[in-house]
């Protein structure tokens, strides 16, 4: 029971951190993307790539994978994502055109991570044991959970307490109205959908480290960060913290007793719950 | 999207007469991509049913075609059932699946019914697995029958034809005007009185049950079923891309969709099979910048300009 506890707060941390940077994908910029999984399978792969061939340890690509994720994820949005905002006539239609395009991206991501390596990211960092309050776990567990704390609380500060943090705060209320008080929105944006792919990839980079992944993998991140998300209530950065502790224990939960292979339906029984009593989310408003 | 014209329907029934003829002018491998046309028209244009009028884009195919497939391979495996008797109950359990998904998400926004068909087909494999390994003992599943190639792409037309007609009737009654409103915008179709869940529930009950339908005709041609077969997500993917890249407009739109697309896949996928996950990628891309009203799009486009001129 403790071991559950334990290893699903440890694997929660990792995802809210990934919840997060969907939310600022979704929330802020409006695109739902659905190649979330695979942004995050990428930094996974480049902790994987240069831990095997250069012995970099994972932290420090952690701290590489940043510039790099982030000017990627902002020449998407400036240059593939952007028409499509400008072209769509409503919420609705932009949502279907993003859905269509950030799949096309996830299959060439997959593309081009099958040609790089096509089986298991498999590599050993930190695997020693340790025991916190009597429960064995591994090092590597405890240190991305402690990172991907960090990072999150960094957010958490940089949204509420700086000028620019309350800038994409105030995009996510409303595109209009922060347009109408000068904020420039498309500038904010893309800034946010590049800061979400970033925190997407140092997860990935976080998770690579105690989980084994592959290159087709991702689908089903991205489905474990949505239904955070949709928990927790859309921007609601709180609301994807309990979420993704409440989705870390219950997945860790059905793993331990029921079967392994199960813990995709126990994330679903999750979603469909919400969608069923609470489709607004833990904390998040009732739509008008 | 219009009411399908009377004349739209009797080109149909000419085309459907007219590919009835194709296992007696072909054989071995230009026989088999005549199955895999025939089972994706069907797919794309029940997908199409429900998906064209709403623009709600469906990931669910593949669990439903799975949920075919699989009922009949554990019924004739497991209980010697008939498989005529096998392809009802897989009717009737894709309906009433499709039924459930939409009581839970389509009272809400697009988006979280994405979401929830988006990991579907691999959650119901799971589960199958799970209660596969725990419950029944892997045992593996055979369908074995009499049939042919050719007696499976009569079928498919047959069941093409009919999702076809069943759209036909649908886009010229009250249902489908519904749902055309619906598409337009929803907040109109609620105003107006329309109960807009019931009206999307009913037509995704019917692609649940014509994607079950599809996956049971398929199961004799694999003889041996695997969860992991059958529920293959990439399925779902083929389906929206071939509907999207004939066109959202047309009912007949699929068709122009599937056959270049499974040409070009086929080809890829024997010349260059590690690349082939990138046509999907690229496909995707050129329906939402190049193609977004698709091919028939295009063609209505073109004629309208040539009328112009």
């Amino acid at each position: 029971m403790l071991d559950i506890l334990v290893s699903g707060l440890l694997l929660s941390g990792t995802y809210a951190l990934v919840a997060m940077g969907l939310n600022l994908q979704y929330g802020v910029a409006r695109i739902m993307n659905l190649a979330n999984g695979e942004v995050l399978v990428l930094g996974a792969l480049a902790a994987f790539w240069l831990y095997t061939t250069a012995q970099i340890s994972p932290i420090l690509t952690v701290i590489l994978v940043i510039p790099v994720a982030f000017i990627g994820n902002w020449l998407i949005y400036r240059f593939l994502l952007t028409p499509l905002v400008r072209r769509s006539k409503s919420q609705g239609a932009l949502e279907v055109d993003s859905i269509l395009a950030t799949f096309g991206m996830s299959f060439i991501f997959i593309g081009i991570m099958v040609s790089i390596e096509g089986g298991f990211f498999f590599y050993k960092y930190l695997s020693e044991p340790i025991s916190i309050l009597g429960s064995t776990t591994s090092l590597n567990r405890l240190v991305a959970f402690l990172l991907a704390v960090l990072i999150a609380a960094a957010l958490y500060i940089w949204l509420h307490y700086s000028r620019p943090g309350v800038a994409v705060r105030a995009v996510s209320v409303s595109t209009e109205a922060s347009g109408l008080v000068g904020i420039n929105v498309p500038r904010v944006s893309a800034l946010t959908f590049a800061l979400g792919g970033t925190i997407t990839a140092v997860g990935g980079a976080l998770i690579s480290t105690f989980i084994t992944l592959d290159a087709s993998i991702g689908v089903v991140f991205t489905l474990k960060a949505l239904i955070i998300v949709i928990m927790g209530g859309v921007g609601e950065i709180r609301g994807a913290i309990v979420a993704a502790i409440i989705l870390g224990l219950v997945e860790t939960g059905v793993a331990t007793l029921v079967d392994p292979g199960l813990t995709l339906a126990a994330a679903y029984f999750i979603f469909v719950i919400i969608l069923l009593f609470r489709p607004q989310g833990l904390f998040g408003r009732r739509a008008v | 999207m219009n009411p399908a014209t009377v004349q739209e329907l009797i080109w149909a029934g000419v085309l459907v007469a007219l590919a009835a003829f194709w296992p007696m002018m072909s054989n071995g491998y230009w026989l088999g991509i005549g199955v895999d046309v025939m089972m994706y028209t069907a797919l794309a244009t029940s997908w199409m049913l429900f998906s064209g009028p709403t623009h709600y884009i469906s990931l669910a195919s593949a669990a439903f075609f799975g949920v075919g497939g699989f009922v009949v391979g554990s019924g004739m495996s497991d209980y010697d059932a008939s498989f005529w008797s096998m392809l009802a109950l897989s009717a009737v359990i894709g309906g009433v699946l499709a039924a459930l998904i939409g009581l839970a998400t389509l009272r809400l926004s697009g988006v979280y019914f994405v979401i929830f068909t988006l990991g579907l087909a691999e959650m119901i494999r799971n589960l199958v697995s799970w209660v596969q390994n725990n419950f029944l003992g892997s045992r593996g599943l055979y369908v074995l029958t009499e049939f042919t190639d050719a007696h499976l792409y009569w079928m498919l037309l047959v069941t093409a034809g009919c999702v076809y007609l069943l759209g036909w009737i649908i886009s010229r009654s009250r249902l489908g005007f519904a749902l055309r409103i619906i598409g337009g915008d929803e907040t109109v179709a609620r105003h107006v009185g329309i109960n807009t869940a019931m009206a999307k529930v009913i037509l995704f009950t019917t692609t649940g049950v014509f994607g079950a339908i599809v996956g049971a005709i398929i199961a004799p041609r694999w003889s041996y079923i695997e969860p992991n077969q059958v529920f293959s997500p990439q399925l779902s993917f083929f389906v929206v891309i071939m509907a999207l890249l004939g066109g959202s407009g047309r009912l007949w739109g699929p068709v122009v969709g599937v056959i270049p697309f499974l040409l070009i896949w086929n080809w890829v996928d024997s010349n260059f099979p590690n690349q082939s996950i990138l046509v999907l990628g690229v496909a995707f891309l050129v329906i939402v910048y190049f193609l977004p009203h698709g091919f028939v799009g295009r063609i209505e486009q073109l004629r309208a300009r040539a009328r112009g001129r």
